[in-house]
Protein backbone atom coordinates (compact mmCIF):
# COMPACT_ATOMS: atom_id res chain seq x y z
CA UNK A 1 0.00 0.00 0.00
CA UNK A 2 1.38 3.67 -0.56
CA UNK A 3 0.60 6.00 2.05
CA UNK A 4 1.78 9.74 2.53
CA UNK A 5 2.97 11.94 6.05
CA UNK A 6 2.11 15.26 6.13
CA UNK A 7 4.71 16.70 9.04
CA UNK A 8 4.48 19.83 10.33
CA UNK A 9 5.91 22.49 13.05
CA UNK A 10 3.17 22.27 16.15
CA UNK A 11 0.58 25.10 16.39
CA UNK A 12 2.42 27.94 18.83
CA UNK A 13 6.18 27.41 17.60
CA UNK A 14 7.55 30.40 15.00
CA UNK A 15 8.12 28.73 11.63
CA UNK A 16 10.69 31.24 9.89
CA UNK A 17 10.39 29.31 7.26
CA UNK A 18 6.38 29.94 7.21
CA UNK A 19 6.44 33.96 7.50
CA UNK A 20 9.38 34.27 5.12
CA UNK A 21 6.96 32.64 2.26
CA UNK A 22 3.67 35.05 3.93
CA UNK A 23 5.97 37.97 3.48
CA UNK A 24 6.99 37.55 0.50
CA UNK A 25 3.39 37.20 -1.26
CA UNK A 26 2.83 40.34 -1.23
CA UNK A 27 5.17 41.79 -3.13
CA UNK A 28 4.33 39.24 -6.53
CA UNK A 29 0.64 40.58 -5.63
CA UNK A 30 -1.07 37.73 -3.89
CA UNK A 31 -2.85 39.33 -0.75
CA UNK A 32 -5.14 38.14 1.43
CA UNK A 33 -2.43 34.92 2.46
CA UNK A 34 -1.94 34.62 5.87
CA UNK A 35 -1.01 31.57 8.25
CA UNK A 36 1.48 29.97 6.15
CA UNK A 37 3.17 27.08 7.56
CA UNK A 38 5.73 25.18 5.75
CA UNK A 39 6.26 21.23 6.93
CA UNK A 40 7.37 18.13 4.16
CA UNK A 41 5.64 15.34 2.82
CA UNK A 42 7.15 11.83 2.83
CA UNK A 43 5.63 9.32 0.61
CA UNK A 44 6.25 5.65 1.02
CA UNK A 45 5.08 2.17 -0.18
CA UNK A 46 4.64 -0.39 3.05
CA UNK A 47 3.05 -3.74 3.34
CA UNK A 48 0.75 -3.24 6.04
CA UNK A 49 -0.45 0.38 7.51
CA UNK A 50 0.09 -0.91 11.24
CA UNK A 51 3.42 0.41 12.19
CA UNK A 52 3.55 3.63 10.35
CA UNK A 53 2.35 5.36 13.73
CA UNK A 54 5.38 4.40 15.55
CA UNK A 55 7.57 4.89 12.30
CA UNK A 56 6.15 8.57 12.49
CA UNK A 57 7.39 8.89 16.20
CA UNK A 58 10.71 7.37 16.32
CA UNK A 59 12.11 8.92 12.92
CA UNK A 60 9.52 10.69 10.38
CA UNK A 61 8.54 13.31 12.90
CA UNK A 62 9.71 14.68 16.45
CA UNK A 63 6.71 14.93 18.42
CA UNK A 64 8.19 17.71 20.63
CA UNK A 65 8.28 19.79 17.59
CA UNK A 66 6.14 18.44 15.02
CA UNK A 67 2.90 17.09 14.02
CA UNK A 68 2.58 14.54 11.41
CA UNK A 69 -0.90 13.31 9.48
CA UNK A 70 -0.82 9.58 7.46
CA UNK A 71 -3.15 9.71 4.85
CA UNK A 72 -3.11 5.97 3.32
CA UNK A 73 -4.11 5.81 -0.43
CA UNK A 74 -7.85 3.99 -0.92
CA UNK A 75 -7.53 3.73 -4.43
CA UNK A 76 -4.32 2.19 -5.23
CA UNK A 77 -4.89 1.28 -9.06
CA UNK A 78 -4.82 2.63 -11.87
CA UNK A 79 -2.02 5.46 -11.39
CA UNK A 80 -4.58 7.68 -13.27
CA UNK A 81 -7.42 7.11 -10.84
CA UNK A 82 -4.70 7.54 -7.22
CA UNK A 83 -3.28 10.64 -8.94
CA UNK A 84 -7.15 11.94 -8.74
CA UNK A 85 -7.70 10.63 -5.75
CA UNK A 86 -4.88 12.59 -4.03
CA UNK A 87 -5.78 15.35 -6.10
CA UNK A 88 -9.15 15.28 -4.17
CA UNK A 89 -8.04 15.20 -0.74
CA UNK A 90 -6.21 18.24 -1.23
CA UNK A 91 -8.78 20.04 -1.97
CA UNK B 1 41.83 10.67 30.34
CA UNK B 2 41.05 9.90 27.17
CA UNK B 3 38.48 11.31 25.08
CA UNK B 4 36.78 9.71 21.85
CA UNK B 5 35.25 11.65 19.35
CA UNK B 6 33.03 10.33 16.73
CA UNK B 7 32.83 10.53 13.22
CA UNK B 8 29.91 10.45 11.27
CA UNK B 9 29.73 10.53 7.63
CA UNK B 10 29.18 14.56 7.38
CA UNK B 11 30.65 15.58 10.77
CA UNK B 12 32.76 18.49 10.01
CA UNK B 13 34.07 19.86 13.55
CA UNK B 14 35.53 16.65 14.52
CA UNK B 15 39.43 17.21 13.68
CA UNK B 16 38.87 20.40 15.61
CA UNK B 17 37.20 18.40 18.90
CA UNK B 18 40.08 16.23 18.38
CA UNK B 19 42.28 19.16 19.20
CA UNK B 20 40.35 20.83 21.57
CA UNK B 21 40.13 17.48 23.55
CA UNK B 22 43.82 16.86 23.36
CA UNK B 23 44.73 19.96 25.05
CA UNK B 24 43.40 18.41 28.26
CA UNK B 25 43.68 14.70 27.51
CA UNK B 26 44.50 12.48 25.15
CA UNK B 27 41.87 11.99 22.48
CA UNK B 28 41.22 9.61 19.36
CA UNK B 29 38.52 9.29 16.66
CA UNK B 30 35.60 7.11 17.15
CA UNK B 31 33.62 5.75 13.72
CA UNK B 32 30.14 5.59 13.60
CA UNK B 33 30.23 2.24 12.79
CA UNK B 34 31.92 1.50 16.33
CA UNK B 35 30.40 -0.18 18.99
CA UNK B 36 33.19 -0.36 21.81
CA UNK B 37 34.06 2.20 24.25
CA UNK B 38 35.98 0.43 26.23
CA UNK B 39 39.38 2.80 27.44
CA UNK B 40 37.02 6.09 26.30
CA UNK B 41 36.65 7.96 29.73
CA UNK B 42 34.51 11.14 27.77
CA UNK B 43 32.50 10.94 24.43
CA UNK B 44 32.51 13.86 22.37
CA UNK B 45 29.70 14.09 19.33
CA UNK B 46 31.05 16.73 17.32
CA UNK B 47 29.65 19.59 15.09
CA UNK B 48 28.91 19.48 11.33
CA UNK B 49 25.84 17.85 9.39
CA UNK B 50 25.82 13.87 10.31
CA UNK B 51 24.00 11.86 7.45
CA UNK B 52 23.06 15.17 5.36
CA UNK B 53 20.61 16.43 8.26
CA UNK B 54 18.64 14.48 6.25
CA UNK B 55 14.49 14.83 7.08
CA UNK B 56 16.29 16.58 10.35
CA UNK B 57 19.51 17.48 11.80
CA UNK B 58 20.56 14.78 14.27
CA UNK B 59 17.57 12.16 13.03
CA UNK B 60 19.16 9.71 10.65
CA UNK B 61 22.63 9.97 13.52
CA UNK B 62 20.86 8.68 16.47
CA UNK B 63 20.55 5.72 14.51
CA UNK B 64 23.81 4.47 14.07
CA UNK B 65 25.72 1.42 15.64
CA UNK B 66 27.68 3.91 18.02
CA UNK B 67 24.54 5.81 19.74
CA UNK B 68 23.60 2.49 21.23
CA UNK B 69 26.60 2.59 22.90
CA UNK B 70 27.05 6.09 23.86
CA UNK B 71 23.68 5.89 25.53
CA UNK B 72 25.00 2.72 27.63
CA UNK B 73 27.78 4.83 28.38
CA UNK B 74 26.01 7.89 29.88
CA UNK B 75 23.64 5.64 31.56
CA UNK B 76 26.65 4.22 33.39
CA UNK B 77 27.47 8.07 34.14
CA UNK B 78 30.06 7.98 31.88
CA UNK B 79 30.54 12.07 30.37
CA UNK B 80 29.60 13.08 27.02
CA UNK B 81 29.60 16.03 25.40
CA UNK B 82 27.69 17.20 22.02
CA UNK B 83 28.88 20.46 19.76
CA UNK B 84 26.37 21.81 17.74
CA UNK B 85 25.21 18.78 15.56
CA UNK B 86 26.32 17.08 18.40
CA UNK B 87 23.62 19.04 20.45
CA UNK B 88 21.20 17.77 18.12
CA UNK B 89 21.89 14.08 17.67
CA UNK B 90 22.10 13.61 21.69
CA UNK B 91 18.42 15.37 21.58
CA UNK B 92 17.20 13.51 18.89
CA UNK B 93 18.34 10.61 20.93
CA UNK B 94 16.69 11.82 23.78
CA UNK B 95 19.76 11.75 26.13
CA UNK B 96 19.07 15.27 26.31
CA UNK B 97 15.70 17.14 26.91
CA UNK B 98 13.98 19.74 24.12
CA UNK B 99 14.92 20.15 20.22
CA UNK B 100 17.14 22.74 18.07
CA UNK B 101 14.83 24.36 15.52
CA UNK B 102 15.59 26.68 12.56
CA UNK B 103 17.53 29.98 13.90
CA UNK B 104 14.34 32.46 14.24
CA UNK B 105 16.12 34.66 11.59
CA UNK B 106 16.28 31.41 9.17
CA UNK B 107 19.56 32.31 8.40
CA UNK B 108 22.93 30.78 8.57
CA UNK B 109 24.73 32.64 11.65
CA UNK B 110 28.55 32.24 11.89
CA UNK B 111 30.57 34.83 14.58
CA UNK B 112 31.49 35.12 17.99
CA UNK B 113 29.04 35.09 21.11
CA UNK B 114 29.00 35.67 24.79
CA UNK B 115 27.74 32.47 26.95
CA UNK B 116 27.34 32.34 30.71
CA UNK B 117 27.80 29.38 32.41
CA UNK B 118 24.80 29.39 34.74
CA UNK B 119 25.94 25.74 36.53
CA UNK B 120 29.57 24.19 37.40
CA UNK B 121 27.75 21.02 39.11
CA UNK B 122 28.42 19.36 35.18
CA UNK B 123 30.79 17.13 33.92
CA UNK B 124 31.87 19.71 31.92
CA UNK B 125 32.26 22.99 33.75
CA UNK B 126 33.56 21.89 37.38
CA UNK B 127 36.47 23.66 36.29
CA UNK B 128 35.02 26.93 35.01
CA UNK B 129 33.82 29.82 37.51
CA UNK B 130 30.03 30.49 38.42
CA UNK B 131 28.56 33.31 35.76
CA UNK B 132 31.84 33.11 34.15
CA UNK B 133 31.36 34.46 30.91
CA UNK B 134 33.23 32.60 27.85
CA UNK B 135 33.44 33.92 24.07
CA UNK B 136 33.33 31.09 21.93
CA UNK B 137 31.58 31.00 18.08
CA UNK B 138 28.51 29.74 17.05
CA UNK B 139 27.68 28.70 13.53
CA UNK B 140 24.41 26.94 12.65
CA UNK B 141 21.33 27.02 10.96
CA UNK B 142 19.02 25.00 13.66
CA UNK B 143 20.41 25.88 16.97
CA UNK B 144 16.88 27.70 18.40
CA UNK B 145 16.93 25.97 21.73
CA UNK B 146 13.33 24.71 21.92
CA UNK B 147 10.91 23.34 24.63
CA UNK B 148 7.22 23.41 26.03
CA UNK B 149 7.11 26.21 28.66
CA UNK B 150 6.41 23.51 31.27
CA UNK B 151 9.85 21.33 30.64
CA UNK B 152 11.82 24.94 30.65
CA UNK B 153 10.24 25.12 34.09
CA UNK B 154 11.40 21.97 35.34
CA UNK B 155 14.75 22.17 33.91
CA UNK B 156 15.42 25.58 35.34
CA UNK B 157 14.44 24.14 38.46
CA UNK B 158 16.62 21.23 38.33
CA UNK B 159 19.55 23.57 36.82
CA UNK B 160 19.67 22.08 33.76
CA UNK B 161 20.12 24.71 31.73
CA UNK B 162 24.17 24.90 31.77
CA UNK B 163 24.79 27.74 29.27
CA UNK B 164 22.61 30.91 27.90
CA UNK B 165 23.68 33.40 26.04
CA UNK B 166 24.54 36.84 27.36
CA UNK B 167 21.80 39.85 27.32
CA UNK B 168 21.88 40.84 23.66
CA UNK B 169 24.22 37.52 21.97
CA UNK B 170 21.08 34.95 21.59
CA UNK B 171 22.04 34.31 17.72
CA UNK B 172 18.79 31.94 16.94
CA UNK B 173 15.95 32.76 18.89
CA UNK B 174 16.47 30.42 21.20
CA UNK B 175 13.82 29.45 24.79
CA UNK B 176 14.72 32.02 27.72
CA UNK B 177 18.61 32.34 25.99
CA UNK B 178 19.51 28.88 26.44
CA UNK B 179 23.02 27.80 24.55
CA UNK B 180 23.43 24.22 26.75
CA UNK B 181 21.92 21.88 28.96
CA UNK B 182 22.64 19.02 30.77
CA UNK B 183 20.53 15.78 31.80
CA UNK B 184 19.37 14.85 34.81
CA UNK B 185 22.58 13.16 36.15
CA UNK B 186 24.43 15.79 34.87
CA UNK B 187 26.84 14.14 33.15
CA UNK B 188 25.36 14.25 29.14
CA UNK B 189 26.18 18.13 28.48
CA UNK B 190 24.95 19.63 24.87
CA UNK B 191 25.81 23.25 23.31
CA UNK B 192 25.54 25.14 20.11
CA UNK B 193 28.28 27.10 20.94
CA UNK B 194 31.84 25.72 19.83
CA UNK B 195 33.96 25.44 22.33
CA UNK B 196 36.09 23.61 20.14
CA UNK B 197 36.86 26.13 18.01
CA UNK B 198 37.74 28.86 20.82
CA UNK B 199 41.33 26.54 22.28
CA UNK B 200 43.87 29.31 20.82
CA UNK B 201 44.40 32.92 21.36
CA UNK B 202 45.62 33.30 17.83
CA UNK B 203 42.04 32.87 16.56
CA UNK B 204 40.60 34.90 19.41
CA UNK B 205 39.55 33.11 21.99
CA UNK B 206 40.85 30.30 24.51
CA UNK B 207 38.03 30.09 26.26
CA UNK B 208 36.71 26.44 25.00
CA UNK B 209 39.04 24.69 26.73
CA UNK B 210 37.85 25.14 30.06
CA UNK B 211 34.92 22.76 28.76
CA UNK B 212 37.24 19.97 28.16
CA UNK B 213 39.67 20.50 30.66
CA UNK B 214 37.08 20.70 33.58
CA UNK B 215 36.43 16.64 32.57
CA UNK B 216 39.75 15.81 32.30
CA UNK B 217 40.42 17.92 36.15
CA UNK B 218 37.33 14.78 37.04
CA UNK B 219 38.42 11.85 35.78
CA UNK B 220 36.17 9.01 36.15
CA UNK B 221 38.13 6.16 34.57
CA UNK B 222 36.23 3.53 32.49
CA UNK B 223 37.38 0.90 34.77
CA UNK B 224 35.59 2.83 37.86
CA UNK B 225 32.10 2.26 36.26
CA UNK B 226 32.75 -1.07 35.73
Amino acid sequence: MKARVLIRPKQGILDPQGKAVERALPALGFEGVSHVRVGRLVELEADSPDDLGALCEKLLANPLIEDYEIQVEENQEPRDARRRSGARRGQ
Amino acid sequence: MMFGVIQFPGSCDDRDALAGADRAGDARMLWHEDTDLSGIDAVVVPGGFSYGDYLRAGAIARFSPVMGAVAEFAADGGPVLGICNGFQVLCEAGLLPGALLPNAGLRFVCRQVEVEVERTDTAFTGGCDQGARLSIPVKHMSGRYFAPDEMLGALEANGQVVFRYADGHNPNGSARGIAGVCSEGRNVVGLMPHPEHAVDPMTGSDDGVSLFASVAATPEPAAARG
